[in-house]
């Protein structure tokens, strides 16, 4: 039963679940502004449930991983994105080249796959988390989903760090945090990768006219 | 079983209070919604002056109009009644309960809006069998969503009797669910579109191309009319008990004597008062979307559910 579990464990979970929530709200989101907000809430989540993590273990390098995340994906990343969905004036509704109910539906099958195939992973962990992990793949495996299924290069780019929020999940619930110098170079490679991606926005604009990435398919050397 | 006398009358109560308090819930959330559009805000007994102005009018029927037409808004009048009867609003010691657990709950649901479709049809005029079509879509998508709430909750509790599921969700002690969170959202969607709420349909408004609930009943009149708008009232006031019973249990009494039953009382009346201004707040900060878009919003609510199941699976049952 349920109530056996700590408080803390019970607060885990409950922000892993609001991930997985907000993932499925990020799939169901029209509007590219809100998509944006929504990434942000995601990561403040992911910020809450790894300082309970920090706190309950005690591991410093969470303290930092948690005020990294807070400092990126809160503040600096949706502040990156809102510039850039101002600056390149996108308007209107986010394009998906399968209907929304149709990938909600597939958004299922993969939570159902991904749970599954962590079940039998988990069990060999020993943190307090190790539940959540099936919820870390979960929310990969939507992002991705969400990558494949968008035109817009924007939207393309919110699901590609979308993905890095469930990584990190994922590391914190499997094995408290990857050590230091991992967390930083990823955190590091995602704002540079998001830095240059937005100058790439600036380039398929200018070249195509529309962000829409069908459109690099006529790139072609003959 | 033997039915005791305070189980008896705690069970006549709770339906007498059901009667009353239904069109009031009705006319609270009318008066919020007043207040947020900042009109002036209908009085509370609203509904009740207008049952009382229908049930004095004459019956005017249709000529092509069968005995269905006629037998319809007293099924769907009882079929609520039964419901609001074997939803523990103040009391889990209901002599009625073992009658119907939540899945029954679900089917009597079910029988009172095949029954008001078909009579809508009866008439043969195209609102209201564009009603009825539109009532049975709505229906058909907000059933599914509603067992899965149902299943997420039972199985926390491992059972589908109603008044177990409150009495052990009520008596212990608190534990963060993920996945009743889940079936708390997907049963807010199913109500609002149940209750025919803003986000799906529009109870005040009398436009051809976006009323659902309002076209089945144009025909109806006098007493008939009355019967169904005071059921429509019940079927809000049982909703926002299950509500209240699956996901904020505390302070329903367990015990056999009336005066817990009363002690009961204002707790449900803080809560159904704090319900129905949400209720008018959601109902303020929403459009109404098209009928298209009703399978989108419900299928979240099935998915949201479904996806509750699953958390409760992965996180809530390992060892």
């Amino acid at each position: 039963m349920s109530t056996a579990l700590p408080l803390y464990a019970q607060l885990i979970n409950l922000f892993a679940a609001v991930i997985l929530l907000l993932a499925f709200a990020m799939l169901a989101q029209r509007r590219v502004l809100l998509l944006i907000d929504l990434f942000a809430l995601q990561g403040f989540t992911l910020f809450l449930s790894t300082l309970v993590v920090a706190v309950k273990t005690g591991q410093h390098h969470l303290y930092w991983s948690a005020g990294l995340t807070l400092l990126l994906k809160v503040l600096l990343l949706p502040w990156i994105l809102h510039r850039l969905v101002r600056k390149l004036q996108i308007k209107g509704e986010v394009e998906p080249l399968i209907n929304i109910p149709t990938t909600m539906l597939v958004g299922i099958g993969l939570v159902i796959i991904a749970f599954n195939v962590a079940l039998p992973i988990s069990q060999l962990s020993h943190t307090i988390t190790r539940g959540t992990l099936g919820i870390a793949l979960a929310v990969v495996m939507l992002a991705f989903l969400m990558m494949i299924t968008r035109k817009k290069a924007i939207t393309q780019v919110v699901g590609f760090l979308s993905m890095e929020n469930g990584l990190f999940l994922a590391a914190t619930s499997a094995t408290y945090g990857m050590p230091m110098v991992v967390e930083l170079g990823i955190a590091l490679d995602v704002l540079v990768g998001a830095i240059i991606l937005g100058v790439f926005f600036f380039q398929i604009r200018d070249q195509f006219d529309s962000l829409d990435i069908h459109h690099m398919e006529r790139l072609k050397d003959n | 079983m033997m039915i005791s006398l305070s189980g008896l009358l705690g069970q006549i109560f709770s339906i007498a209070l059901a009667l009353v308090l239904a069109p009031l819930l009705t006319g609270w959330v009318g008066m919020c919604r007043a207040w947020l559009q900042s009109r002036s805000a209908p009085p509370l007994l609203q509904p009740y002056y207008m049952l009382r102005k229908l049930f004095n009018k004459d019956v005017v029927l249709a000529h092509g109009a069968s005995s269905l037409f006629r037998v319809a808004p007293f099924v769907v009048f009882g079929c609520m009644v039964l419901a609001c009867a074997i939803i523990p609003s103040l009391s889990t010691n209901l002599p009625l309960a073992p009658a119907a657990d939540a899945l029954a709950l679900v089917g009597v649901f079910g029988l009172a809006r095949v029954f008001i479709a078909l009579a809508a049809m009866d008439i043969g005029t195209s609102f209201g069998t564009l009603g009825g079509r539109r009532e049975m879509l709505i229906g058909f998508l907000a059933e599914p969503a509603l067992l899965m709430v149902i299943f997420t909750v039972a199985m926390i509790v491992q059972s589908t009797s109603i008044t177990t599921i409150v009495e052990t969700l009520g008596h212990r002690e608190l534990a963060i669910h993920p996945s009743l969170a889940f079936a708390g959202i997907a049963f807010t969607f199913v109500s609002l579109a149940e209750n025919a709420r803003v986000p799906v349909d529009n109870p005040a408004t009398h436009l051809e191309l976006t009323m659902i609930h309002e076209a089945m009943i144009l025909e109806y009149s006098g007493r008939h009319l009355a019967l169904i708008e005071w059921a429509a009232a019940l079927k809000l006031y049982a909703y926002s008990c299950l509500g209240l019973a699956l996901f904020f249990p505390w302070g329903i009494a367990g015990g056999d004597s009336f005066l817990a039953l009363l002690a009961a009382l204002p707790l449900l009346l803080l809560k159904l008062v704090i319900g129905g201004s949400v209720l008018a707040l959601i109902e303020t900060v929403s459009a109404k979307m098209r009928i298209f878009r009703a399978p989108e919003f419900l299928g979240t609510a099935f998915l949201l559910a479904v996806l509750g199941l699953l958390v409760r699976l992965l996180l809530e049952l390992k060892a």
